[in-house]
């Protein structure tokens, strides 16, 4: 089977400016992947390569088996693709609109009618529908450009930022549409967003600078995290300095983290983090058992997103730097 | 090819109707188109069955007028982002600038086809050669659709809109009097004689004005359409160029 999405070598190149860097990956049928990294990172850019709007400079995408470059026709036809900022004519109503990308798309006869009832009923456009998409809200417009990117039942989505500015409730309603077609299709979205692709990708890709620092599950991702296993511990001011020396004295704890200052419950924080590969709640824990030390609260870090995020993308300008 | 051509025509001119564009336009070459007739061109006072003071305008109306029209046809796509969206639907390009040109040429027809009650007044008046009426109507028709491709190629050099209008009018301006004496002085005297006629022949005016007088000549109407192929061509070159 060929993957739904093969990139390979993807460059672009903005004067002096290399935006795009020999950019590889491909995703399956059923991947949601998300498409991470800080502004100006190359995000857009390669997702107008991969959906045929700018010509890349090297490197080719291929849709479904279509190639970009030599059959450009027959690979549009396969994805449906929400720009960054859901353009769309302010003349228009949602209506009309999505009746011209249908044509655009060409559509017809039950095949049409089918794809704009469903399109509609997805995006809960249907209040809207007749009024100029110009005088629409943000998430109403936001929500006519998923309705054109769906309308043809692709098999490959590409949507670049399809939360930005939306309300809470609205972006959970654009995560929970993205949910239901996950499994039959191939999605790509961008974001920078983190607890976004916790919620719905299966897997990250992290871009600085036009090139892939890091590419896997966002559990992998969170494992690469120092905070990954690590234990806080909430106690009391006063039993401070017999918690950290009960922590030290474990063997697999290799540092402390601590926060001194008392918080607004009048609490301290401390923070363990393992040595390599272990998990250090069990030890914890039974120490703590032992002990009179009162304990407010004890959690292990799952790893944060961000602190990779951060790592990952920083790390990289430094040595370009 | 025909059905993305014919899907993007049919959207352009929901959008004129769906603007005051196109109230705008049709109300005002009217209006102009009329006053100038009666007022400046002495229509009465000539005394005379034709519509040549009502034709002789339509360069100076089109001048003006076309790159208005034609100035938000691509550089409102760039500019809004929506040309994002339009380029990467499974559509040839030719298809769709060849839509977009024929959408504002269609509009133009139809204002030009509204001017019809000056045709019946001249009617009733005399009894003017009909014969020329409708070649004079058809060759502005194609007057018109030389400017518009100017403008759509203008269009589609930049997102600004203000820029595209002063482009279209300046160049516009120049293909229609180069075949005037001032042109042709600039270049009589160093220029050799070729270049010359060559100058002269690319004049808007004269194969209007070729027209107007009733002499049909294949010549003329197939120089509009090679002007109007030319830009269009250029326009999807840009387009195409403007992606990379």
């Amino acid at each position: 089977m060929t993957n739904a999405i093969e990139i390979s070598g993807l460059t672009k190149r903005f004067g002096p400016i290399l935006a795009v860097d020999h950019v590889s990956f491909s995703v399956t049928q059923g991947e949601v992947l998300g498409f991470l990294g800080p502004n100006g990172a190359g995000k857009s850019t390669s997702m107008k390569m991969i959906t045929g709007f700018l010509r890349p400079d090297a490197g080719r995408s291929q849709i479904c088996g279509h190639d970009m470059d030599s059959d450009p026709l027959a690979a549009k036809r396969k994805i449906g693709y929400l720009p960054e900022g859901a353009p769309a004519y302010g003349d228009m109503t949602p209506a009309s609109y999505l009746k011209f990308i249908a044509d655009a798309r060409g559509l017809t006869g039950a095949k049409r009618a089918q794809g704009l009832e469903d399109a509609i009923a997805r995006s809960h456009l249907e209040h809207v529908l007749y009024q100029p998409i110009e005088t629409l809200s943000k998430g109403f417009k936001r929500r006519v450009g998923l309705a054109q990117a769906i309308l043809h039942n692709p098999p490959v989505l590409v949507l670049d930022e399809p939360t930005d500015g939306l309300d809470p409730n609205q972006k959970h309603e654009v995560r929970q549409m993205i949910r239901d077609m996950a499994a039959e299709k191939c999605i790509i979205i961008s974001t920078h967003i983190l607890e976004e692709v916790n919620a719905i990708c299966s897997r990250a890709l992290i871009i600085a600078k036009g090139k892939i620092v890091a590419d896997g599950t966002p559990h992998d991702l969170e494992t690469r995290s120092p905070y990954h296993n690590a234990v806080t511990v909430v106690t009391a001011p006063q039993a401070l300095e017999d918690m950290v020396a009960l922590l030290k004295a474990l063997p697999d704890v290799a540092t402390l983290d601590i926060e001194d200052q008392p918080d607004s419950h009048g609490c301290v924080k401390v923070t363990a983090f393992p040595q390599e590969d272990r998990m250090i709640i069990n030890q914890i824990s039974a120490a703590l058992q032992g002990c009179e030390l009162p304990v407010r609260e004890m959690t292990v870090e799952r790893g944060r997103l961000e602190d990779v995020f951060r790592q990952v993308t920083l790390s990289d300008a430094h040595n370009a730097a | 090819m025909l059905t993305p051509l014919w899907t993007i025509c049919r959207r352009e001119l929901a959008s004129y109707f769906a603007t005051p564009v196109a109230l705008v336009f049709i109300v005002v070459f009217l209006a102009l188109s009329a006053a100038l007739t009666f007022f400046v061109g002495n229509f009465f006072v000539r005394g005379q069955a034709d519509l040549q003071s009502f034709f002789m305008w339509h360069p100076w109306l089109y001048l003006f007028l076309i790159p208005a029209m034609t100035m938000r046809l691509w550089a409102e796509e760039h500019k809004t982002g929506t040309i994002e969206m339009l380029l990467t639907l499974p559509m040839p390009l030719p298809a769709i600038v060849l839509g977009k040109f024929l959408a504002a040429w269609l509009f133009t027809g139809l204002a030009l086809a509204l001017t019809f009650p000056i045709w019946i007044a001249v009617n009733v008046l005399g009894r003017p050669d009909n014969g020329v009426i409708i070649a004079s109507y058809f060759g502005s028709f194609l007057m018109a659709g030389a400017f518009l491709s100017i403008g759509a190629c203008l269009s589609a050099v930049t997102k600004n809109q203000v820029i595209a209008f002063v482009l279209t009018a300046c160049l516009c301006f120049l293909f229609t009097v180069s075949g005037s004496p001032v042109i042709l002085a600039f270049f009589s005297g160093w220029a050799p004689e070729g270049l010359l006629s060559l100058v002269a022949g690319l004049s808007f005016l004269e194969h209007f004005q070729a027209i107007m007088r009733g002499v049909v000549d294949v010549r003329d109407g197939f120089y509009f359409l090679s002007v109007i192929t030319l830009f269009l061509f250029m326009n999807t070159v840009i387009v195409e160029w403007r992606k990379a």
